[in-house]
């Protein structure tokens, strides 16, 4: 870790303006993340703007029934905020899935988008890795890549976004509101915020330098029986394997609307739209479950190591669909 | 630590109970740590402001140091001395490069940045020390190091053409056993089982991390650190500096951990004691999590052959069990993986072998239960794939084999009762609910099976002295270079002490984890409870012989000139017959300054009644698992472990052991594994993020059961290690549960779900 300045921001466009001045400034909420990064090496800012403090903490209700998460909303909050638990039971069940009680009680919304892959060689610094050190060449590729995603990489990363949170949020059709440098402030859909790695594996996220993630706002909850499925190797304290968002619903034995998202396989969190199609307006029964999972891996590349969470979430999702559409 | 102990004790069974030994009682050493004033190794803060060590390793597994510049960090702020292979105080050398006897790894020279040679990945090129961790860890970051590399070797199986034989394995067993014509009973067999299994490299990962604090005064040097055996860091550290042990102290009376991770000095003891002498001024170093990866020892990756031959009853006419497994190539260490089975089971034709390939890594070392807890992994589900082909019961096979007598040594057993413990746990688990078949049981979504294993571990006795005083308020003091490792060490001696000598737990001091204190095993092996118990018992014996001598020929004693075969202490008291006497008002009158006494046992391989018996501790394994039949997630419902370890000399402290050990065999069976990168040569998971081991959410209902028992020839005591034994066999149970659940079988450990979902059929909706 190398020395850093650092300060507590007692206002929003004063801590936009402090980072976006200087590229190697950081914002700082749960440092759940960040922290050990910076210990690592990892991340190396010479500023860091402690943001947690802001008043971006409170949950509201938004227009026509959705609901507003401000950006330093702790993930314990959340998931215990009971218009959380009552209506959007996805995200509920999906943030207590994550990390540990602790590391909830620290983590902020924003952050938890925001938070970085956690690949073996990312973590590394004598390993090359293109998103940590571009163009230094990709180590899972041919390394241990159990973790790795099947969905969404590429030849220069295959790195898989680690949150669950951010998966049910991606179910839900979440929009991410941010304040830019310029004083702008613009609405991203959740599915718009996370690149994939393409050729510049380095460039996580849509978001400008000093651009601010300000609130996560809820569209109403969408119709039907919410699940988040979370597959793991030991029963708490793991990042997720394979992870399935799914509302589903049914009325008259027919799939009305289906949405989606996969978790632990891809880059960002996976809407998949093609599973969402194959479901709507099909029976509601096993086969129709079956082959909406097998659409959403259609197009999955396996690296070795990961090759089985294609079966893991074609598998998951089945069911998983099935649990939601009041299949069982 | 001497003034906190002696707080009154709250404990239940010490309210008028003379027989503290073998009751639940509680830690004594509990309210100091839970309250935090337990003083660890890196938080010591004697002997001045120290300064702050940071290592800096290796990012090749193997080759040269070609240049490593300096400069910028010994002007980074706050920097005090940046330590290289060229500027590096002299020290012993590390001698050659296999190690052929068992002593000598314990306590041979361990230089550090003593070249330009680099034995394996992330070993320490470089120390930065500095007035604050964090500007140690920043400089050290600066340091710029250019490196020869050169090609190493990293993989067991493409190098099984390479292996070797040892002279012997760890704790100087025989490295091959071979009774009557395996060969040739085995390709006679009626029913056979050739199993290949695989286990990973796994590491301690104790709490606390390794960490030494040195002070220096004059050419004496004190060592405050994580130890579990003092006399070996005194010997390894006096041989590296090339100075007299006795002017090395080691001081460790708090250990967070150490599973056989803190056997030896390491390199933060190594370079925290040169850098302090070259600054003279206290040196702290702690390695971080991802440097113990590295640096702090490992359990080597094996391949295990096993084979089973039976008759159609049964019996086992053939038993084999051929270990291969990794080795670092510049320091052997040998796992005495198949060494319980040639005491297990009864065959009158018998193998095993140990061999080894040399590899690119650090030394291997004692990880918890070596031998056993991979050995038994295996072997214990061989036994099970075995059972089925027989369509025998698993632990009717096991009755079937059940040995007279020693099966290669041919001496009787002490006490053995494995049938017991298997008898009593089924019944307590409810066994006969098994299906034998295996896929069967499905409540929900989840596939339930249960599974068992024995278990069995050698009785070690070390090499031990204690001293025992008792002052003229009747407090008593014991001393012993013995430490506590979490294990509850402080707690029986405290019980010993105070039914040996007959007065409260409360009047009992017992000061560990100081190396001026008499020599002792220290902890590992789990041989610290019989070794230092019994060490303590027999100093007691003498303290109260010389208290008696003294008391016969003090004429205003009640007990003057009387015959004290009969005496005994009880409840404070002196007893003779009808007369009786104070124990304090004695001593205030036949030693005013206190009297003590000292106790010694020899290592059990000097014993007559090592070479006259077999002496093993046993227990059985029961475990019942879910697997989920979509996602193949494996998760613990039950387990249980009955157990026959002799005496138990704390019920609570054992049970907390066992359940320890069970868990061990968790994260063996299902989820530890360092992964190493035959690329790069270095383990690539080295974090507790990565690297799983059991969270609570993992470890259910689990129970331990002591069967009454007492070993007379193991120890004055009747005890026997047991803390070990809750990893022997354990890991197995629950892979045989495993494979009851779902009907297949994994040979590569550990059981994850990526291996079980390829045969997992899918389940209708």
């Amino acid at each position: 870790m190398q020395p850093f300045s650092y300060e507590r921001a007692e206002e929003v466009r004063r801590a936009v303006a402090a980072v976006a001045v200087n590229p190697q400034a950081r914002f700082i909420s749960g440092g759940t993340n960040l922290l050990d990064l910076m210990k690592l090496g990892i991340e190396r800012p010479t500023d860091v703007i402690d943001i947690s403090r802001l008043p971006l903490d409170r949950i509201e209700a938004a227009e026509e029934g959705g609901l507003r998460i401000g950006a330093q909303v702790r993930n314990s909050d959340l998931a215990a905020d009971p218009r959380v638990r009552a209506r959007y039971p996805v995200l509920a069940q999906a943030l207590l899935a994550g990390a540990s009680g602790q590391i909830r009680n620290k983590a902020s919304t924003a952050g938890n988008l925001l938070q970085r892959t956690r690949c073996y060689y990312f973590y590394d610094r004598n390993m090359p890795c293109n998103k940590r050190e571009p163009g230094s060449g990709c180590a899972a590729l041919e390394g241990l890549n159990r973790m790795h995603a099947v969905l969404g990489g590429s030849d220069a990363c295959i790195a898989v976004h680690p949150s669950d949170m951010a998966v049910a949020m991606t179910a839900l059709g979440a929009r991410v509101e941010t304040l830019s440098p310029s004083g702008d402030t613009r609405t991203i859909p959740i599915t718009e915020l996370h690149r994939l790695p393409g050729a510049e594996p380095h460039v996580e996220t849509t978001l400008e330098h000093g651009e601010m993630i300000m609130a996560v706002t809820l569209p109403p909850p969408p119709a039907g029986r919410q699940i988040y499925r979370k597959v793991r190797d030991r029963a708490s304290y793991a990042f997720a394997l394979v992870s399935v968002a799914a509302i589903v619903a049914v009325s008259n034995g027919q799939v009305r609307s289906a949405r989606i998202a996969l978790g632990g396989v891809a880059p960002k969190p996976w809407r998949a739209v093609n599973a969402e199609l194959a479901l709507a307006g099909a029976p509601a029964t096993e086969r129709t479950y079956t082959q909406a999972a097998d659409a959403a891996l259609a197009g999955a590349r396996g690296y070795g190591g990961n090759d089985f969470k294609i079966p893991l979430a074609r598998r998951t999702l089945r069911y998983t669909l099935a649990a939601a559409g009041e299949l069982v | 630590m001497a003034d906190s102990m002696t707080q009154p004790s709250r404990n239940r069974a010490s309210t008028g109970d003379d027989r503290p030994i073998g009751q639940p009682i509680d830690r004594v050493d509990g309210p100091l740590k839970v309250a935090g004033r337990a003083t660890y190794a890196y938080e010591q803060t004697l002997g001045g402001t120290p300064a702050y060590g940071y290592i800096r390793g290796a990012a090749i597994a193997r080759g040269r140091i070609a240049a490593i510049d300096t400069s910028a960090a010994e002007r980074a702020p706050g920097v005090l001395f940046v330590m290289t292979h060229r500027n590096a105080p002299a020290q012993t050398a590390f001698g050659p490069s296999v190690t052929p006897t068992v002593p000598e790894a314990f306590t041979r020279a361990r230089p550090m940045l003593a070249n330009d040679r680099v034995r394996y990945y992330d070993e320490p090129v470089a120390l930065v020390v500095a007035e604050t961790f964090e500007a140690a860890r920043a400089a050290a970051d600066l340091i710029e190091v250019r490196y020869a590399r050169e090609s190493g070797v990293f993989d067991l199986h493409t190098h099984l053409d390479d292996a070797y034989a040892p002279i012997r394995t760890n704790a100087g067993f025989e490295t091959d056993s071979a009774v009557g014509d395996f060969m040739g009973a085995f390709s006679r067999a009626a029913v056979k089982v050739d199993a290949t299994y695989r286990t990973p490299y796994e590491h301690h990962n104790p709490m606390e991390p390794h960490a030494t604090l040195a002070v220096w005064s004059g050419d004496e040097v004190t060592i405050h650190t994580s130890a579990q055996t003092l006399a070996n860091y005194q010997a390894g550290l006096a041989n590296t500096l090339g100075m007299p042990p006795e002017r090395v102290r080691i001081v460790s009376p708090f250990i967070g951990g150490g599973f056989g991770s803190k056997l030896i000095v390491h390199a933060d003891t190594v370079l925290a004691a040169l850098a302090a002498r070259v600054l003279a001024r206290p040196v702290k170093i702690a390695l971080t999590r991802q440097q113990m990866f590295a640096n702090a020892g490992y359990r080597a990756e094996m391949i295990q052959q096993v084979r089973l031959g039976a008759d159609p009853d049964g019996r086992l006419i053939a038993m084999g069990h051929d270990v291969h497994s990794a080795t670092s190539r510049f320091e052997e260490f040998c796992e005495q993986t198949a060494v319980f089975a040639r005491s297990l089971y009864a065959a009158p034709n018998r193998l095993t072998r140990h061999r080894l390939v040399g590899v690119d890594l650090n030394r291997g070392e004692w990880m918890r239960s070596p031998g056993e807890a991979p050995g038994m992994l295996a072997f214990e589900c061989a036994m099970d794939e075995l059972a089925e082909r027989l369509g025998l019961d698993p632990i009717e096979l096991r009755i079937r084999n059940e040995p007279s007598e020693d099966p290669e040594r041919g001496v009787p057993f002490s006490t053995r009762n494995l049938v017991d413990c298997m008898r009593e746990g089924a019944r307590r688990f409810g066994w006969e609910r098994r299906n034998p078949q295996p896929g069967c049981i499905r409540e929900g979504r989840q596939l339930i099976g249960y599974g068992m294993a024995a278990a069995i571990r050698p009785n070690y006795i070390g090499a031990t002295t204690a001293r025992v005083a008792i002052d003229a308020d009747g407090q008593v003091t014991a001393q012993l270079d013995m430490t506590d490792i979490g294990t509850g060490t402080y707690t029986i001696l405290t019980q010993i002490a105070a039914e040996s000598l007959g007065v409260p737990l409360s009047a009992v001091t017992v000061e560990l984890g100081d190396s001026r204190f008499p020599r002792t095993s220290g902890s590992g092996g789990s041989w610290g409870a019989a070794s230092t118990g019994s060490a303590i018992h027999r100093a007691c014996a003498a303290l109260k012989t010389r208290i008696l001598e003294a008391a016969r020929s003090n004429e205003s004693s009640p007990l003057y000139g009387m015959d004290l075969a009969e005496a005994s202490f009880v409840g404070g008291e002196v007893l003779v017959g009808e007369r009786s006497e104070n124990l304090a008002d004695l001593i205030r009158r036949i030693a005013p300054e206190g009297i003590d006494a000292e106790g010694t046992v020899a290592s059990v391989r000097e014993t007559e009644s090592y070479a006259a018996y077999s002496q093993h501790s046993y227990g059985a394994h029961f475990a019942e698992v879910a697997v989920d039949c979509d996602t193949g997630e494996i998760r613990m419902r039950r387990m249980l472990a009955v157990i026959g370890a002799g005496r138990i000399l704390n019920a609570k402290t054992a049970r907390s052991q066992i359940l320890g050990g069970m868990t061990w065999g968790i994260g063996a069976a299902l989820m530890e594994e360092s992964v190493l990168d035959s690329r790069h040569g270095h383990f690539v998971n080295h974090d507790l993020a990565e690297y799983h081991v059991p969270v609570n959410g993992d470890v259910q209902d689990m129970q331990a059961v002591f069967l009454e028992e007492h070993d007379d020839k193991a120890n004055p005591l009747g005890a026997k290690g047991l803390g070990e034994l809750g990893v022997c066999g354990a890991g197995a149970a629950i892979a045989n549960a495993v494979y009851n659940a779902t009907g297949v079988r994994v040979r590569e450990f550990p059981v994850t779900l990526d291996k079980l979902l390829p045969e997992l059929p899918m389940v209708a909706i």
